[in-house]
């Protein structure tokens, strides 16, 4: 079977460029689709006429869009889908396995990415309950109606939501699944190395009768990522600090960065800190490290050097395994150059006073290894003797955490933004000032992993609100 | 493709023409202080060693661009012109001091002959043009008003500082690039609602921001003479497919610069997949790709960098290596000698190259 070529959607119509890039497996380099790139001036051309995509989606009622998406699951997660224009098909697993081979996420990792997918994609009514806080779907298709014995009128913001995605996590996809069912066309820069996932959901929704209007994608260049999230109106772009930096407190911009997450755990349950290493462990490793809702520091009020430990022992030991081992905790690394950077930066800091790597004694071997014919790095715990140190808040794309002991009083003022906050309490007045901190998006209060996201719940962004504003509206009878 | 015949007439020709342009330069009666002197260096004698062009590439070694940048300008007078002031031309986006060609009449001489490469339907006669790119103290702002008026137009110019924006770029002051972008484009789009205006001459990015703002079919244009930066296979494929709409503007690519005047294209479609190669205006200039440290041509479509010699009687210019590359295209019928494809900055796939948003 020759090498699939995955082309550019442009208002869901293919569209092969005379340039290409590589999709490669992360082990042996070898090419698994190419990929056609465009030039900004295509994307700039598309969204000038980009009214008729949101029309292609006005016909169709909420319900039958959020009916649409249900059934776009089922297909995502179990059917064959056309993959490019040439005829190749993908099942679900060889959608897994390839995703496997560039991503470096083992297929137990991957597995439960589809799942939150399908989840996502058949529980949207779920979360368009939430996200519009139980607003009939009338009102929705109509503009305007009545909410609780007051008239409401909504309009949308955008004729197009535009994506700059990331290659790190293919559940971030989840995040913009439910603009279709909103009826905005979605405007997409693909990951480079991760054009799998969204593609194969555009193909899911267009099978199930969505119309092929509401997609554009488009692999393209740093002018064409710009373009999209300059020109959508409303965009959500993912990246490292450097990047979503640039676009902090751009309105029309929902900035996806680092999480710097956090377990935090309160005076009243710190005696306990042997119950809760288990959720620490999955906070911290699940998904292979990689995604903003993994913890990447515990702050504790005391015994942080005891909890270093046990994290390490747990943590330390652990080896890359085959990619397709049900057991498998680590991923590999897609860019090994990244892998080599993380290790370097993490050598580099724990050279520095008020540091020590406490997975070291438990690990056999260097934390960089070439292992399943790929680049790994094994997991890192480091204890921090205070939250100055320039470990105490990282975040890197693998198992990493440092652990800080920091007085219960100060913890909310020293973790700075967090993503999410797991705090382990009982103590009433923390839960109050917990409650009312500022600078934490998601709040779970008692021992549930950083991991566990609520649908129903936004954790970053309200996509409803992002999409939508209210008006005020009077008409006459 | 050309027969053989048409291929070898035309290299007669190119012979010919390099034994009559050698005897110009290097006989004191007629030739230019820089190339008497520098011929008197050589312990062999251009007059009696060149005779065709084969004997040009193996004898002379690469013109150095440096010379035209640090020697006073009247070196390069043939002694036939002495009496006549010439004009001085820079060359395109380079900063600090220039590198300047002087000349007389060979803008028009080479501008004249491509006027006849193009077609009434897409360039009117007796109508008006427009440029909008660099203009300045560039040869190519001459050029186009003289092919314009030679096609019995005039034209209207907006002009764009290269060497700026280069700067900005460089600086990574990407905001003031756009906003000078968009200056430029603002005072072509005043021209364009209060002037009728037919045919255009810009930059590939340029015509790009001026499409996004004005339907370019609805205002009267009806051909684009573009050219200045690189035009990949995509690139040549948007503009012709989308920007010109599939025809409706005539699409005219061109390779030139202040050292060579002015290649003409291949006509490109989805048929040879939009790669615009482009065929010098022999036996004036003459384009080869080379690799350049053994002196030889490439084989036909690999990669090489591109070599220009120029052969007029007001400047001789033996193989200067462009800072470019490029495939090398077999003759055409329409010009039977080598064409130079798909050019880019030399080394583009290895660096990021500074071309800028003009």
């Amino acid at each position: 079977m020759s090498i699939p070529h995955i082309s550019c959607l442009r208002m869901g119509k293919p569209y092969r460029s005379f340039n290409e890039s590589e999709v490669k497996d992360y082990r042996d380099g070898s090419v698994k689709a190419t990929l056609s790139q465009v030039n900004a001036g295509i994307i700039r051309r598309d969204l000038r006429d980009i009214s008729r995509a949101r029309e292609a989606l006005s016909k169709f009622s909420t319900r039958q869009l959020i009916d649409i998406s249900s059934k776009a699951g089922e297909l995502f997660l179990k059917e064959s889908l056309p993959l490019g224009d040439e005829g190749h098909l993908q099942s679900a697993q060889d959608y897994l396995e390839t995703l496997s081979s560039t991503s470096g996420l083992p297929h137990v990792m991957v597995q439960r990415n589809m799942d939150k997918i399908h989840y996502a994609l058949t529980h949207l009514e779920l979360i368009l309950n939430g996200l519009t806080r139980g607003i009939d779907f009338s009102i929705l298709d109509k503009g305007h109606g009545e909410q609780a014995g007051a008239p409401v009128c909504f309009y949308p913001t955008t004729d197009a939501l535009g994506l700059v995605m990331p290659s790190n996590s293919p559940a971030v996809n989840s995040l913009w699944l439910p603009s279709i069912a909103l009826k905005i066309p979605v405007i997409m820069k693909p990951g480079r190395e991760e054009p799998w996932t969204p593609y194969r959901l555009m193909q899911a929704f267009i099978a199930a009768g969505c119309p092929k209007e509401a997609f554009g994608f488009y692999p393209t260049d740093h002018e064409g990522a710009g373009d999209i999230l300059k020109l959508c109106g409303r965009a959500l772009i993912f990246g490292d600090k450097s990047t979503t930096d640039l676009y902090a407190g751009d309105p029309g911009v929902q900035v996806h960065g680092p999480g710097f997450s956090k377990i935090l755990i309160g005076d009243d349950e710190i005696e306990n800190w042997e119950k809760y290493i288990d959720v620490m462990v999955s906070s911290i490793s699940d998904n292979g490290g990689r995604s903003c809702v993994n913890a990447s520091a515990v702050i504790v009020p005391k015994y942080g050097k005891e909890i270093a430990d046990a994290l390490g022992k747990r943590l330390g030991p652990l080896k890359p395994l085959p990619i397709d081992d049900p057991n498998a905790v680590l991923s590999g690394f897609a860019n090994p150059k990244m892998g080599e950077w993380i290790d370097q930066t993490l050598e580099t800091d724990l050279a520095e006073k008020g540091a020590f790597d406490a997975t070291a004694p438990y690990r056999d071997g260097p934390r960089l290894m070439q292992a399943e014919g790929g680049t790994y790095l094994r997991p890192t715990i480091a204890y921090c003797d205070s939250m100055n140190h320039v470990l105490s808040n990282r975040e890197f794309l693998c198992p990493y955490a440092s652990v800080v002991e920091v007085p219960q009083s100060q913890m909310l003022r020293s973790i700075g933004p967090t993503l999410v906050v797991t705090a382990i309490t009982a103590d009433e007045t923390f839960k109050n000032q917990l409650l009312a901190a500022s600078n934490v998006e998601r709040l779970n209060i008692g021992a549930i992993s950083t991991m566990k996201i609520s649908w129903d719940q936004p954790h970053e962004g309200n996509m409803f609100e992002f999409l939508y504003k209210r008006r005020s509206i009077g008409m006459a009878a | 493709m050309p027969n053989e015949e048409e291929v070898k007439k035309a290299a007669d020709e190119l012979d010919a023409h390099v034994a009559e342009i050698i005897k110009w330069h290097f006989s004191p009666e007629t030739g230019c202080p820089f190339w008497l002197d520098w011929a008197k260096e050589q312990s062999w004698n251009p007059l009696e060693e060149i005779s065709n062009f084969n004997d040009l590439c193996s004898k002379f070694p690469n013109f150095q661009d440096e010379w035209l940048r640090d020697l006073p300008n009247d070196v390069w007078v043939p002694k036939a012109y002495a009496d006549r002031p010439f004009n001085i031309f820079e060359t395109g986006g380079t900063t600090g001091m220039p590198k300047q060609r002087i000349g007389w009449d060979d803008f028009r001489i080479d501008y004249t002959a491509f006027s006849d490469t193009l077609s009434d339907e897409h360039f009117p006669r007796n109508h008006y043009w427009m440029m909008v790119g660099p203009t300045g103290p560039r040869r190519l702002r001459l050029a186009i008003e003289h092919l314009a008026n030679e096609r019995g137009c005039s034209c209207y110019f907006v002009d764009l500082d290269p060497r700026w924006v280069k700067r900005l770029i460089a600086g990574k002051q990407f905001d003031q690039a756009r906003a000078y972008m968009d200056h430029v484009i603002d005072q072509a789009l005043t021209i364009l609602k209060h002037r009728s205006v037919s045919a255009l001459f810009t930059t590939p990015k340029l015509l790009e921001a001026l499409a996004e703002r004005k339907d370019l079919v609805k205002a009267g244009i009806k051909g684009v003479f573009c050219g200045g930066t690189t035009m990949d296979k995509q690139y040549a494929r948007f503009l012709v497919e989308e920007v010109c709409e599939g025809g409706q503007i005539g699409f005219v690519p061109t390779y030139g610069n202040t050292l060579m005047g002015l290649a003409r294209h291949h006509p490109i479609s989805a048929d040879n997949d939009y790669s615009i190669a482009y065929y010098a205006p022999q036996p004036r200039a003459v384009l080869r790709v080379v690799n350049p440290d053994a002196n030889q041509a490439v084989d036909y479509d690999t990669w090489g960098r591109v070599e220009l010699t120029t052969l007029t009687k007001e400047f001789f210019m033996p193989r200067f290596l462009e800072r470019d590359e490029a495939l090398r295209r077999k003759p055409w019928d329409e010009a039977p000698w080598d064409g130079v494809a798909e050019v880019r900055p030399f080394g583009a796939m290895e660096k990021k190259i500074v071309e800028g948003v003009y």
